[in-house]
């Protein structure tokens, strides 16, 4: 069925208080560090200081001695995984290198890399007992900087990396994993015919996603093999596939039980300490809780990659581009796997163009493997060819928002990668961009405005979905992902729409990997699509059952019963006579007209829509100390239909101010050991609340006609143009572009400086 | 965190003996906002921790005669809620509330801030413009120190073995007289400061400088005294030659390092903006007095 | 290193522990009290998902000792709601959808209705930089702020009341 008629709709699109709400507003909800299992243990993880360091001896003896520890274990307890792709998690992973991740063998190969773990009675003495290891190691040397990675004579991380993508396979190996290209058209003939051209370089650090909640689990692995695993992730079912596979346990034996989760933005679709705490647990039969300190959280998991983006525009003076070029370089941090196929194929994903081609190369250096974040590789490639295009524009002296519509991607626009774009929102963002009173408003000395453009292609994927009808007419839906920002509400909405009963009377549940089917992890802005399509359909068939017990009841044909407002009613008056039946009456029923009304559906969801957005910024720069105030900022993106719309404005507001952190201050800092300089808050700074106006939204809604309801994935795209906005923004503000993040204040005052060599310095 | 000794003596007498009879390393604990985070790093592993906060007089802030007397473990907050204090240096007040977050605020205090030992502290720099003497407790009685006596470089104090600081003696200000300080970050909060820049003047009744002092933090080993930038302001009025010779002042008084919070050529930059933005600042509000 | 014992007050309540000298307030809470929700997201007093109230300011329970808290007034997360009905923080919070993850939430509250026991006309600006010792990283702070400022319009309802 399709509920694509907004008029019609009765809960979707409303705002109710979310159901796990008042838990978290008292501090009774259990996040990953809140679980205890009778017996515990805590657990401590021993990391490498060195970036680049060949183990050569372990030595716990000391460790196992100390009064109160119960195991310690290193790579020796754990199998030597072969090399094997893994599709469980968001971005592409290595069962190998997971392995080697979680527990460096042979190698370690950034600063904060695991070597050893622990567990004891106290936190106090695992700290102390993680000292008494005594690791030796043989220091290599290291590389940080992604094109020093690539030159020839970098050091090595995996002598047996030869760069796939390349015919004939390379002789000599490197650290480039991997190379892709996308073409479409010809460039040669496009740069032939344009007027204009625009190259520049472009590069952004890489960033962490920041959540709150530091990395937790609390595991018991019993002695008849079987397991229990609580811990905060983007999907259980993903920390059980892992688990199952590095330590060689049937997935049966495995229970994942979903802690909330205090913010993931992509970080938590892989495992770090999971299969660490299991091996201790097997190791001593004890249950253990590893949780990681902030320190370890930045030194030890993924951020998302940084690089190197180098942008080619050639275009009409018109306005029309007839060619891009894009070359990206992306960090994939210890192993391969950077999102440099995504961060390629949304680059130009705005525009519909004829002749585009793009290189992207994935690339190792000694720092921790990358991790999805919000719309991974898409920021980065976004921020140079968003910025480029703002250079193409002021050079053409045409509005920026006027130079994209007349590029803009459309409906039959064929994508640089492949699909042709069918049911796409991008014009009408731009358009409410333009109509949008903020661009209009008059900017006073030393403010600007930028705007910028993203996509996001939205994933859909294997999904399951449970509703069961409670004996006095409530509901219990149970889903399969963790709800990472209010989705919960969205599938007991959706679940109350179908079914025409009061939100309040549908209570959800994340269930374990026990108690509901298969479903991808929470990712890609999958949830309110596909598992909100699961969720849909598995109430369409309880209305089904619901209809066919009134049709029992009354003794009629279950298909002259009709479903309306959470009542059965004879569908006309050739049905016969009937008071209408609530799903209340029928539940109460329901063992006299054949047992309980359920269903579950498993799905795998196709058709989910891309999301495109424009964002406007205004900056004011201090010019004396180069410290760049966010004035105001408005979010336009075509949401499809917004389910919850105060959780889609939310996506939006939080995927923009984690892109203005990433454009203004947020960084990996390294020294030249290769040592992380900055892993705190303290020095990591994300954006605080006194840096940031109000964060205004406006949501297009183009329905996705794939889903039920019309929902689009909101939760990626918002990332994706304040890099290039707020860049876009100074340089209106200073007349200077600022092409490497992040724009930090001496950044800028260096800038300024070049433009006018200050007078005090200059007497 | 390593396992540690705590003691909460109730006098100085007590507190200096414990922090004397200690068997290892003794650190004294007043808001503890930064002692726990060394703790939790694993930078300090002392024996003993003296918590000084039991001790009467520690924590308050009495008006005695020529000097606000400050108890050395006072948290901010309740500096910043000061009436008279306040109206007297809203530079120290400035400073001392600029120490990390509202939380941070209802711990952190003078002392800890300044035993700390940072260059970049906040209230540090306002106090020393103020010519704040600090009172000092230890093995062999009490002494008195100027305030800029204390740290001698990073993370390093003068204070002896055993010494802890019992209070602050700023002096109240003379006619004309106020002060201001400022620092930048790179957020709006919760970062250490890039620079830091407390300025103290004592005006005539035209407005002409009599007496200066300006500090500057996190551009040195130290804070530094500026004696330059203060000649540049006095016998000046606040005009734009006087701040052209206080920003180079300042400026050349910078011995800063490059690291992950600032450059060089950065840090040297924005002292010279800060001393003229502060200049400014404590300029109005003494003439205003 | 024997354990200390400490005597406080806890939510209104008395309370008895036991702990080690280096454990944290924080420590205490979760680990002995049970009291979970005071977050642990950073330990180093950056990120305010601990923050509890001692004698009348917030603090980061991860900078305070379990020792200290010997004789003080301490409120928790647990300890904000008005029995079963919701503080107006709270309340604001779920009806503006204040929280996604929910993980910053306790510390959020904890400071913001600090706040309003401090003043009931913060302005943003007040309220912001109140506020910037919390660290959100799923909102972007917009509805936090609305639920606040919201909160504060309530409760200076309630006062005239």
């Amino acid at each position: 069925m399709s509920y694509l008629d907004k008029a019609a709709l009765k809960v979707v699109g409303t705002r109710p208080i979310r159901p796990d709400g008042v838990d978290k507003v008292i501090g009774r909800a259990s996040f990953g560090a809140d679980m205890t299992m009778p017996g515990m243990l805590w657990g401590k993880v021993k990391r490498s200081p060195h970036a680049h360091a060949r183990i050569t001896k372990i030595d716990t003896s000391k460790a196992e001695k100390l009064n109160g520890v119960l195991a310690v274990v290193t790579a020796a307890d754990f199998p030597n995984i072969p090399n094997e792709e893994a599709f469980v998690g968001e971005g592409p992973m290595n069962f190998r290198d997971l392995s080697r991740n979680c527990m460096a063998r042979d190698k370690a190969l950034y600063d904060g890399h695991a070597v050893a773990a622990v567990a004891a009675t106290s936190s106090a003495i695992a700290e102390e007992a993680v000292d008494l290891i005594e690791v030796e190691y043989e220091v290599l040397p290291h590389v940080i900087d992604v094109e020093e990675a690539m030159a020839d004579g970098a050091p090595l991380l995996h002598d047996d990396m030869f760069t796939q993508g390349i015919e004939p396979k390379p002789e000599k190996p490197s650290n480039v994993a991997k190379r892709i290209t996308f073409t479409k058209g010809d460039i040669a003939k496009g740069f032939a015919e344009a007027e204009l051209v625009i190259e520049r370089k472009y590069s952004t650090q890489p960033v962490h996603q920041a959540y709150i909640e530091p990395h937790a689990c609390v595991v018991s692995y019993g002695s008849d093999g079987q397991c229990t695993v609580f811990s905060s992730s983007q999907g259980q079912f993903m920390v059980r596939a892992y688990c199952a596979k590095l330590l060689g346990i049937d997935m049966a034996n495995i229970r994942a039980i979903p802690a909330e989760i205090g913010g993931g933005f992509g970080g938590k679709t892989l495992v770090y300490l999971e299969p660490v705490a299991l091996a201790l647990s097997k190791k001593c039969g004890r249950p253990v809780k590893l949780v990681m300190s902030r320190e370890e959280v930045f030194r030890g998991t993924g951020p998302a990659a940084g690089g190197v983006i180098e942008v080619k525009i050639g275009a009409k003076k018109s306005g029309r581009i007839v060619a891009a070029e894009l070359v990206l370089k992306y960090q994939a941090g210890a192993f391969a796997g950077s999102p440099v196929g995504p961060g390629c194929m949304c680059a130009f994903a705005m525009y519909d163009l004829d002749n585009v081609h793009i290189t992207g190369y994935d690339v190792v250096s000694n720092r921790p493997k990358v991790a999805a974040y919000r719309a991974p590789g898409a920021p980065n490639s976004s921020y140079g060819v968003e910025s480029c295009v703002d250079e193409l524009a002021r050079e053409l002296g045409i509005d920026p928002l006027a130079l994209r519509e007349m590029n803009a991607a459309r409906d039959g626009t064929k994508t640089p990668y492949g699909p042709t774009l069918v049911n796409v929102g991008y014009i009408p963002t731009l358009e409410a961009a333009k109509n949008h009173e903020h661009y209009k408003t008059k900017l006073g000395p030393n403010q600007g405005r930028g705007v910028a453009s993203g996509f996001w292609f939205n994933i859909g994927g294997e999904s399951s979905a449970s509703v069961h009808v409670n004996e006095d007419g409530t509901v219990a839906v149970v889903e399969g992902n963790p709800d990472i920002g209010g989705s919960r509400a969205s599938m007991a909405m959706m679940a109350a729409e179908v079914l025409g009963i009061p939100y309040e009377k549908v209570r959800p549940v994340v269930g374990d990997t026990a108690s509901i089917g298969f479903t991808f992890l929470t990712g890609g802005s999958r949830v309110t699509f596909a598992t909100g399509m699961a969720v849909t359909q598995a109430a369409e068939k309880v209305v089904e059952q619901l209809k066919s017990r009134a049709a029992a009841i009354w003794d009629i044909s279950p298909e002259a019963v009709e479903w309306k407002d959470g009542k059965a009613f004879p569908a006309g008056s050739n049905a016969g006579s009937f008071e209408p039946l609530s799903l209340a009456d029928i539940a109460v029923k329901s063992g006299r007209t054949g047992g309980p009304i359920t269903a579950e559906v498993s799905i795998n969801a196709q058709g989910a829509g891309p999301g495109f957005a424009t964002h406007i910024c205004d900056v004011e720069v201090d010019r004396e100390t180069g410290h760049v105030k966010i004035l105001r900022y408005t979010a336009v993106q075509d949401v499809g239909r917004a389910i919850h719309p105060s959780y889609v404005e939310g996506q939006m507001q939080g995927g923009v101010t984690q892109g203005i952190g990433w454009a203004l201050n947020e960084e990996y800092i390294y020294d030249k050991n290769g040592r992380l300089d900055n892993p705190g808050f303290l020095d990591y700074r994300v954006p605080v609340a006194s840096d940031l106006p109000m964060i205004e939204t406006v949501m297009v809604e183009v329905p996705n006609p794939r889903h039920p309801f019309g929902a689009r994935g909101v939760g990626e795209v918002p990332i994706v143009p304040p890099m290039a906005a707020v860049a876009n923004a100074i340089a209106d503000a200073i007349g200077t572009r600022m092409r490497d993040l992040p724009m930090s204040p001496p950044k800028i005052r260096a800038a300024l400086d070049e433009q006018e060599p200050p007078r005090l310095a200059a007497e | 965190m390593p396992r540690v000794n705590y003691a909460a003596p109730s006098s100085v007498d007590e507190a200096v003996k414990a922090l004397a009879g200690a068997s290892g390393l003794a650190k004294v604990l007043a808001g503890g906002t930064d002692l726990l985070v060394q703790l939790r790093s694993g930078r300090i592993k002392p024996d003993l921790i003296v918590d000084t906060k039991r001790i009467p007089g520690m924590i308050g802030i009495r008006d005695e005669g020529n000097f606000f007397v400050i108890g050395a473990a006072t948290p901010g907050v309740m500096l910043s809620s000061h009436a008279g204090l306040e109206h007297a240096w809203p530079g120290i007040v400035e400073g001392a509330d600029l120490i990390g977050s509202t939380q941070i605020q209802g711990r952190a205090s003078l002392a800890g801030n300044l035993c700390n030992a940072s260059p970049a502290a906040d209230s540090v720099p306002a106090v020393i413009a103020a010519r704040t003497i600090v009172v000092i407790a230890g093995a062999n009685g009490r002494r008195e120190a100027p305030a800029e006596a204390i740290c001698t470089g990073p993370g390093r104090t003068s204070l002896a073995t055993g010494e802890f600081i019992v209070e602050f003696k700023i002096p109240k200000p003379k006619a004309h007289q106020c002060d201001a300080y400022l620092r930048f970050i790179p957020r709006t909060e919760m970062d250490i400061a890039v620079v830091g820049c407390g300025t103290n003047v004592t005006l005539d009744a035209n407005g002409v400088c009599t007496d200066a002092r300006v500090v500057l933090g996190a551009v040195a080993p130290t804070t530094v005294i500026v004696e330059d930038a203060a000649k540049a302001l006095i016998g000046h009025k606040l005009d734009d030659a006087t701040l052209a010779a206080l920003d180079k002042a300042a400026q050349a008084a910078c011995k800063p390092i490059t690291d992950k919070r600032g450059t060089i050529e950065y840090r040297t930059k924005v002292a010279g903006v800060l001393a003229r933005r502060t200049a400014a600042i404590a300029f109005e509000r003494a003439a205003a007095r | 290193m024997s354990k200390h014992h400490v005597t406080t007050t806890i939510n209104g309540e008395p309370a008895e522990y036991l702990c080690e000298a280096q454990q944290t307030m924080l420590d205490v809470l979760r680990d002995e009290l049970g009291l979970t929700g005071s977050k642990e997201g950073c330990s180093s007093g950056d990120c305010g998902a601990c923050t509890i109230i001692c004698d009348g300011n917030i603090v980061c329970s991860c900078l305070m000792l379990g020792v200290e808290a010997e004789g003080r007034d301490i409120t928790t997360i647990e300890g904000i709601a008005r029995g079963d009905e919701l503080h107006p923080v709270q309340q604001k919070f779920l009806e503006h959808a204040a929280l996604q993850c929910g993980f910053c939430t306790p510390g959020l509250i904890v400071a913001a209705k600090a706040l309003l026991d401090t003043t009931l006309n913060p302005t943003e600006e007040e309220a912001r930089y109140w506020l910037a010792g919390n660290l959100c990283r799923c909102t972007g702070y917009d509805k936090i702020l609305r639920a606040v400022m919201d909160a504060a319009s309530v409760m200076r309802a309630e006062a005239g009341r």
